[in-house]
């Protein structure tokens, strides 16, 4: 949220005694009449702001002004104005970008979560072009290391690779990530960006089998996992029947139930199948009614509705949900 | 439970209205369009809009608008769509559209829209579903959503329908409550929510209320009051709130509170600011909390303020 804090450092000159400096009037912020109450910071960041205002007003593109630019960043790096005018120094003055990158990754390490340093690295990015390629995979590999579900730069991960390249290694990568925390949701829907738009990979169709089997996997070991779930069911995306009738998600919904834990995203899931068709045996009665805890509950021999019973009570904080699709299961013959 | 202190609140809001030399004030001064949107709207919502100076905030945001038409964050910041829409909706807030030349504030968002539909923010090209929302719904309360490609516009929004039946910034992008929230918004204003599937959509936000009843933004992240909004409004909108539970969630939002000094933080314990005090109390006006009015799910706007630009003379 803030900008960062500059070392406390004495060494820092004041801009109004620097001799580079003398010929500008800083100009105060128009914020009405209340009068700043100088802290350190405040003081500091006021004197910056206004110098800067100076020069932005006066549309100086200038080296110094390119310089100031970085100290308002560093100041506040959120500030969007400062971020606008430093792009305009930089084309004006023709600035090295492989530099700004440098400046750029400096800055985002104290400041990842904020917008405007991210669409200036992919500015720059742009305008370095394919070159860029390795150095964007490895900048947000680099945060994601530290925040693995980064969005900013899950997206500018995303525009790297659909811009620049370099899908060779994504869905490797996303595995990595996924060892590390089989939960984290940005790399399934990454796993999904890959397998659906990887010029090398052939498509869901093509990729449908092996995810099947990784993502069955990751079920196995952590069927409390909603994105897991959510990533199989989308591996048959608009191929409902192949969905139902492929026994690799049956079978791995019963050898859940059977250990009558964790089991929530398994009789939601065997919920949505038997909507789309799914016609569940005996084994699948017996272990089901293994679950129902309640004398009270209401025996039922629709194995659906019971599903919903047994969710309503498991489920609690979305009782209207589960009690409105039981009330969409078609009435029992 | 504990109550809503919203006089509190009230104070809250407008100490930090007053405070401009404090550090939260000086380094958020670039947004203090948004944070006039925050913090007014949540004044109306408890009734007390009335305890500001109605000129000095219609002349400080025209003094932030530029030639082009769109408005800056603060005096002497770039034009950018999102205070473009603060701007807009502040003014619906004090019934002061009148002030503003709707056709040049028009003109700047037209300007912004690509060929694929999508909306930059600025002239600097960052492209963000946020920004489609923001477009649609300030067009819309200027009366001129005519004037930009509609269908185009849905058409890019629903390309960043995701399979879990959520969206993202861009097409491909991770679904996420703030993103849902913009698409969802935008779509209801167009008139095009047949094209989301409300039943997948609905499932996949009333499980983001975890098991302290508050809602978070993605699978497995932390609950935040200001989700108490983004989830919310868009489950009102696809008709699918009575999908979380109601009481659980109120209970989250007050315990957030501080309940010595006003204000609401992300979650209970932390600091407070402007921000989650907004979204806090503006998802308790979803919840129908007593004492708090009704905000409209799509235009974020109190219901009052809604029908007087929609169904006055």
């Amino acid at each position: 949220m803030a900008g960062k804090i500059e070392d406390e450092s004495n060494d820092r000159v004041p801009l109004r005694l620097r001799p580079e400096w003398s010929d500008v009037t800083p100009i105060p912020q128009n914020n009405g009449p209340n009068p700043v109450v100088p802290i350190n910071y405040s003081e500091e960041f006021s004197e910056v702001m206004d110098y800067f205002r100076a020069v932005y007003f006066a549309n100086e593109l200038s080296s110094r002004a390119l310089s100031l630019t970085a100290e308002a960043i560093s100041l506040n790096a959120g500030n969007y104005t400062v971020w606008h005018f430093r792009r305009s120094l930089l084309e004006s003055l023709k600035v090295d970008l492989h530099v700004e990158r440098e400046f750029v990754e400096r800055v985002a390490s104290g400041n990842s979560k904020n917008y405007q340093i991210w669409h200036h690295r992919r500015w720059v990015a742009e305008k370095l072009g394919l070159e860029a390629r390795n150095s964007e995979l490895e900048f947000t590999k680099k945060i994601l290391s530290i925040d693995a579900k980064h969005y900013h730069a899950w997206s500018h991960r995303q525009w790297v690779l659909q811009t620049l390249g370099g899908w060779e290694d994504e869905l490797n990568y996303c595995s990595e990530l996924l060892a590390e925390d089989i939960f984290n949701n940005s790399a399934w829907n990454q796993r999904y960006f890959v397998i659906t738009r990887s010029p090398f990979l052939g498509g869901i169709k093509a990729m449908r089998e092996s995810e099947v089997l990784y993502t069955i996997e990751a079920i196995i070991s952590y069927p409390e996992n909603e994105s897991s779930w959510r990533y199989l069911r989308g591996l048959y995306k608009d191929e409902a029947t192949l969905y139902v009738n492929d026994t690799q998600v049956s079978s791995v919904c019963l050898k859940i139930l059977r250990t009558k834990s964790n089991y929530l995203f398994v009789l939601s899931t065997l919920l949505d199948l038997i909507c789309l068709g799914y016609q569940p045996n005996e084994d699948f009665r017996d272990a089901i009614e293994a679950l129902r805890t309640s004398d009270n509950e209401e025996q039922d021999s629709d194995i659906a509705r019971t599903i919903c019973s047994i969710l309503e009570q498991v489920d609690p904080i979305r009782v209207n949900y589960w009690v409105w699709r039981k009330s969409r299961l078609p009435q029992a013959a | 439970m504990g109550d809503l202190v919203a006089e509190k609140h009230v104070q809250y809001i407008l100490s930090v209205q007053k405070k401009k030399d404090s550090f939260e004030s000086v380094v958020m001064e670039h947004l203090r369009m948004n944070g006039a949107y925050w913090g007014l709207t949540t004044l109306h919502l408890l009734g007390k809009l009335d305890t500001v100076d109605v000129h000095e905030v219609v002349s400080w945001i025209m003094s932030c608008q530029h030639d082009e038409g769109g408005f800056g964050g603060n005096v002497g910041h770039d034009p950018h769509i999102l205070y473009t829409l603060s701007a807009v909706q502040v003014l619906a807030l004090f019934n002061k559209l009148d002030v503003i030349d709707a056709d040049k504030v028009t003109n700047y968002i037209v300007g912004l829209q690509n060929e694929d539909g999508s909306f930059s923010g600025d002239i600097w090209g960052e492209v963000d579903t946020r920004f489609s929302y923001i477009a649609i719904c300030c067009l819309s309360l200027l009366h001129r959503l005519d004037r930009i490609n509609v269908d185009k516009a849905v058409k890019y929004i629903i390309s960043c329908q995701n399979m879990d039946g959520g969206f993202g910034c861009t097409p491909g992008g991770e679904s996420h409550a703030g993103q849902i929230f913009c698409c969802v918004g935008a779509l209801a204003i167009a008139g095009s929510l047949d094209l989301v599937d409300k039943d997948l959509l609905g499932w996949w936000l009333c499980e983001r209320q975890v098991k302290s009843g508050g809602l978070n933004g993605r699978p497995e992240k932390l609950p935040d009051v200001c989700y108490s909004w983004w989830v919310l409004s868009s489950l009102i909108m696809i008709d699918r709130v009575h999908w979380i539970s109601k009481e659980k969630l109120i209970k989250f939002i007050l315990d957030c509170q501080d309940t010595d000094n006003g204000g609401i933080s992300d979650r209970p314990d932390d600091a407070v600011d402007v921000f989650h005090t907004y979204f806090g109390v503006a998802g308790l006006s979803l919840l129908e909390y007593p004492g708090v009015k009704p905000i409209d799910p799509a235009y974020a706007l109190p219901v009052e303020v809604v029908n007087r630009i929609f169904f006055s003379k």
